[in-house]
């Protein structure tokens, strides 16, 4: 279980978090929206422990990472998968060799089963037959099934995902959120997608965070968010930049 | 005078992060956390790479060296005793900094280039996301092959700029090979070599430390690594110039004869 416990962080001035609390539930699948800039990374990277936060906790499994120094949340990172929202490939390493990298570190695994791993996991993202190819010969919308891949490999309990469908066309994009979907009900994971894209947030969240100004600002079901008149999350949904449009409130 | 002392702090903190990560890089080593394979890469890139770079700057630093000590020498005849002064300064001193130089220019810019870039591109987030210390894969290696490729590059330039001292003192210039030799086996010994490859061995590990620490320390975007890359250059270049002065009064004692 993932437990938020009142986070707070700033970046000099600026605050990003101001005071986030919420609970996961082991198998939930959760969606954090919010407009650019409010903090929803940056929160994202709080429960992996990239980020350490100024004050509050980040509860994972009754573990609380704030005290733990960075060995130890290489223990735990154990737990987790992420995929970056650059997707975040080694430049200098080639596709099986990008999604091998823990189980080779490991050195736990035989060559053989290493490489059928690898082929498995292609299968699963929809890129067989892609082991030697670099990342910059790779699209956008594949170099993030390879990160997923990568992410996935070793059956991790938690999925995290920055932003997974920005920057790719719609088709691509509904692929992605396809992929995870599929993901998560095949190895049965934890799922957190931090995202602004609605038609995702629809398709993968069983439930809504939405932040503003570093606060939770909702929480609820896609269907309860989607239909609420509340003025600052219809304007988000909806895609609305001017209150005074004619859909506003309809 | 608030600026001074605001750069003052901000460079010792610099020191003071870098001598952390030192300190980190040898608890993993002593954690045996440094894969073979990773060091064999690393050498082959610092080491092997830069050899062609050595070997010129070595050849020519030797080369030049005869040739001014000559025309010097020829006029007080003490042209034999040329090669004695290209030999001790090839081992002791010019070796070991121009080595060094060298390696903080080509090697130092790429540690600095790549870990920066990395770094921008959350490649190294990833990497901690895969329960992969940063220092285990990134600094332990590079620190590791620096270490031990520049005492063994040190050597490559101090045999070639040797050896291309005595061809221009014997066959350019038609200096005694035998009187030659002579002078350059009385005035060298093996603690001149010795102390030249120690320094070396220091100047590796501070060029791979300033530039892993440079890179990761980078900040945002193309401005960030660029920046990053040009420090990391420049404050190996001047550590090594500095730390020179106080090694060679160190070896002075260490191997005095």
């Amino acid at each position: 279980m993932i437990e938020v416990k009142d986070l707070k962080k700033s970046f000099g001035a600026q605050k990003v978090l101001d005071g986030i609390s919420f609970k996961i539930e082991p198998g939930d699948s959760v969606v954090i929206i919010g407009g650019s800039g409010c903090g929803k990374s940056v929160l994202l990277k709080h429960l992996i422990g990239l980020i350490r936060p100024d004050s509050g906790e980040v509860i994972i499994d009754d573990e609380h990472l704030n005290a733990f120094d960075e060995r130890r949340l290489l223990e735990v990172r154990r737990k987790f998968g992420m995929l970056f929202q650059s997707a975040a490939l080694f430049d200098s390493l080639n596709v099986a060799e990008n999604i091998s990298f823990v189980l080779r570190r490991e050195r736990q695994l035989s060559e053989k089963e290493i490489d059928q791993r690898v082929e498995e996991v292609l299968e699963m993202v929809e890129l067989p037959g892609t082991q030697k190819k670099k990342p910059s010969e790779l699209s956008g919308g594949m170099r993030k099934r390879v990160g997923l891949a990568r992410a996935i490999i070793y059956k991790p309990e938690i999925l995290l995902y920055d932003e997974p469908t920005t920057g790719l066309d719609p088709v691509v994009s509904d692929s992605i959120d396809q992929l995870i979907i599929r993901v998560r009900e095949q190895l049965k994971i934890t799922t957190v997608v931090v995202t602004h894209d609605t038609r995702s947030m629809r398709r993968v969240g069983q439930r809504i965070l939405m932040m503003v100004k570093g606060k939770i600002y909702a929480a609820g079901p896609p269907e309860e968010i989607f239909a609420s008149k509340d003025p600052v999350i219809h304007r988000f949904v909806n895609g609305i930049s001017d209150t005074k449009e004619s859909d506003f409130l309809t | 005078m608030s600026i001074v002392v605001r750069r003052f702090n901000d460079g010792l903190l610099t020191l003071g992060e870098m001598a952390i990560l030192l300190w980190e890089a040898l608890g993993s080593l002593a954690r045996r956390r440094l894969k073979f394979g990773d060091l064999v890469y690393q050498l082959y890139h610092i080491g092997v790479k830069s050899q062609s770079v050595v070997l010129i700057t070595g050849a020519f630093t030797g080369m030049v060296l005869a040739a001014q000590t000559y025309l010097q020498f020829h006029k007080v005849r003490m042209d034999t005793a040329t090669m004695a002064v290209v030999s001790v300064s090839m081992l002791s001193q010019l070796g070991p900094v121009l080595t060094g130089l060298m390696v903080a220019g080509r090697v130092g810019a790429s540690i600095a280039a790549e870990l920066g870039t990395m770094k921008v591109t959350e490649q190294i987030d990833a990497l901690r996301t895969l329960a992969t210390h940063p220092v285990d894969y990134l600094v332990l290696p590079r620190l590791a092959a620096g270490t031990i490729a520049l005492p063994l590059l040190t050597a490559e330039a101090m045999a070639i700029g040797i050896g291309a001292g005595y061809y221009t003192t014997t066959v350019l210039l038609g200096v005694d090979p035998a009187y030659t030799w002579e002078w350059v086996l009385k005035y060298t010994v093996p603690n001149h070599m010795y102390g030249g490859l120690f320094k070396a061995t220091v100047f590796g590990a501070l060029i791979a430390i300033i530039a892993c620490y440079k890179g990761l320390h980078c900040g945002e975007g193309a401005e960030g690594v660029g920046r990053a890359t040009t420090e990391a250059v420049v404050i190996a270049s001047i550590s090594i110039l500095i730390s020179n002065f106080f090694l060679t009064l160190l070896v002075g004692r260490l191997f005095a004869p």
